[in-house]
């Protein structure tokens, strides 16, 4: 099927059958390999992108479904030169050990910040829920979290 | 995931007519049950039918005393609804913020999952299921595993709630996937009690005898007598049926206390 969508600002129009993820869309036809994919039951949140401003996991996500949406993935954050002051923060706490669960981390985070003024830590590891960690133990992700919310 | 033909249908007559000349279909609301079903290959439906294009399926609207949500609407738009607070807290405890970004009601009745929120809710608060054929009682819809009254291709519109005078929602999570091990609305209609329990059987259902023993006396202690018949509840590797049987009991009496909090404070 033909679809077309925009990612980080770029409109695409692709062919691709319709049993395509849109994480595999991501990775495979644009190349965007900063998300990643991290289990195949929709319970790690490696693969969060944000769809139309709502954070959702892209590997559940059908190629029609995502037809006509506006995607941001964790490429059209920031750059290297100027990272997101989440990405900053994420770097400050030392939030991230093997980096895998990170880009969908962050895509939750910024999330997060962006629709709840006053986060508590409690809030923040409730919104994190969604997101599996398994190096770290969580404790310094939530510390980059309010670090980054105090910022944005 | 098998190959299939996506389809966006404009209206419900559509989606049905798209149905029926199917070979095998399959209706797709949030994907949250079916996409992971999908790529499980656990189904093959030739066609999936998306119904978050109909107009006049998504949203929330008051009708005396009655919420009106839509089907296509997600558990995040219900969770920052204030109509009904009880119905807002248990939407915003479903899964995880992403699942509530795309699940719908409709998906999350039409399933009947027995570890699913919304079911505990539709018995609860003496709701009606609306669908393109008609309208059924939601002490009717659930029949058991995955199986409601739903016939052949009828798609669920909306689901009306009656707004309780008070209302709680105690749920024991499973850690994992923050589905229901047991969950139980207790909401209060005036003198008249209902109480809904999700998670404990094979589909969602009212506790008579708890529901009486609170009509006579509103107290958490009014359960502790109540006999929980767990002879067909589930057992798995999460809670055996027992367990099940004791936590219907000790979540009932954490909603009425969370209710009788409220009323005093
Ligand atoms: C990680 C994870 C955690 C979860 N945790 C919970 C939880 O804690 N509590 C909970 O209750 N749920 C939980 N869920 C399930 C979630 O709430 C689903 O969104 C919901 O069960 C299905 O809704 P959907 O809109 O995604 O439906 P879909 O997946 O699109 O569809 C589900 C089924 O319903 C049918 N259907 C959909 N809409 C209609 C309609 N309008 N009329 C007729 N048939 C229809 C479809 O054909 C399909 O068979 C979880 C899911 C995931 C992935
Ligand atoms: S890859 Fe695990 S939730 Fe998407
Ligand atoms: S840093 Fe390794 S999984 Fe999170």
């Amino acid at each position: 099927m033909e679809i077309s969508l925009n990612v980080n600002g770029t409109a695409h129009s692709l062919e691709v059958p319709a049993n395509t993820l849109l994480s595999d869309i991501l990775r495979e036809r644009l190349r965007l390999t900063g998300t990643h994919v991290g289990c195949d039951t929709s319970q790690c949140g490696a693969c969060v992108v944000h769809v139309n401003g709502d954070a959702v996991k892209s590997c559940t996500v059908l190629a029609g479904q995502a037809n006509g949406a506006s995607v941001t993935t964790i490429e059209g954050i920031g750059t290297p030169d100027d990272l997101h002051p989440m990405q900053t923060a994420f770097r400050d706490n030392h939030a991230l050990q093997c980096g895998f669960c990170t880009p969908g981390m962050i895509m939750s985070a910024i999330e997060l910040v962006e629709k709840n003024d006053g986060l508590t830590e409690q809030a923040v590891r409730d919104g994190l829920e969604g997101n599996l960690c398994r190096c770290t133990g969580y404790h310094n992700i939530v510390k980059a979290v309010l670090a980054a919310a105090r910022q944005m | 995931m098998y190959a299939f033909s996506y389809h966006k249908p404009a209206t419900a007559q559509e989606a049905a007519d798209l149905m029926a000349s199917a070979d095998e279909g399959a209706y797709l609301a949030g994907g949250m049950t079916l996409v992971p079903t999908l790529k499980q290959r656990l189904a093959a439906p030739s066609d999936v039918i998306d119904l978050t294009g109909i107009h006049g399926l998504r949203g929330i609207r008051t009708l005396d005393g009655k919420v009106k949500v839509g089907a296509t609407t997600r558990h995040a738009e219900v969770a920052a609804n204030e109509h009904i607070p009880v119905l807002a807290d248990l939407a915003g405890r479903i899964g995880d913020p992403h699942v509530r970004n795309c699940g719908t009601l409709g998906g999350s009745v039409a399933n009947s999952d027995p570890a699913a929120d919304y079911p505990a809710a539709v018995v609860a608060l003496d709701a009606t299921v609306h669908t393109n054929k008609r309208a059924i009682a939601g002490d009717e819809f659930f029949k058991g595993l995955f199986e409601t009254a739903l016939e052949d291709g009828e798609i669920v519109t909306a689901v009306d709630f009656r707004a309780p005078s008070a209302a709680a929602y105690a749920k024991f999570p499973n850690p994992a996937s923050r589905y229901a091990v047991v969950g139980v609305l207790v909401a209060r209609y005036g003198d008249q009690v209902r109480v809904g329990v999700t998670g404990a059987g094979p589909c969602a259902f009212r506790a008579a005898n708890i529901e009486a023993a609170l009509a006579a006396d509103f107290r958490p202690g009014a359960v502790d007598d109540v006999g929980i018949d767990y002879g067909d509840f589930n057992a798995d590797l999460h809670a055996s049926a027992e367990y099940r049987g004791h936590l219907v009991r000790v979540l009932a009496k954490r909603a009425v206390a969370q209710i009788g909090s409220a009323d005093s404070g």
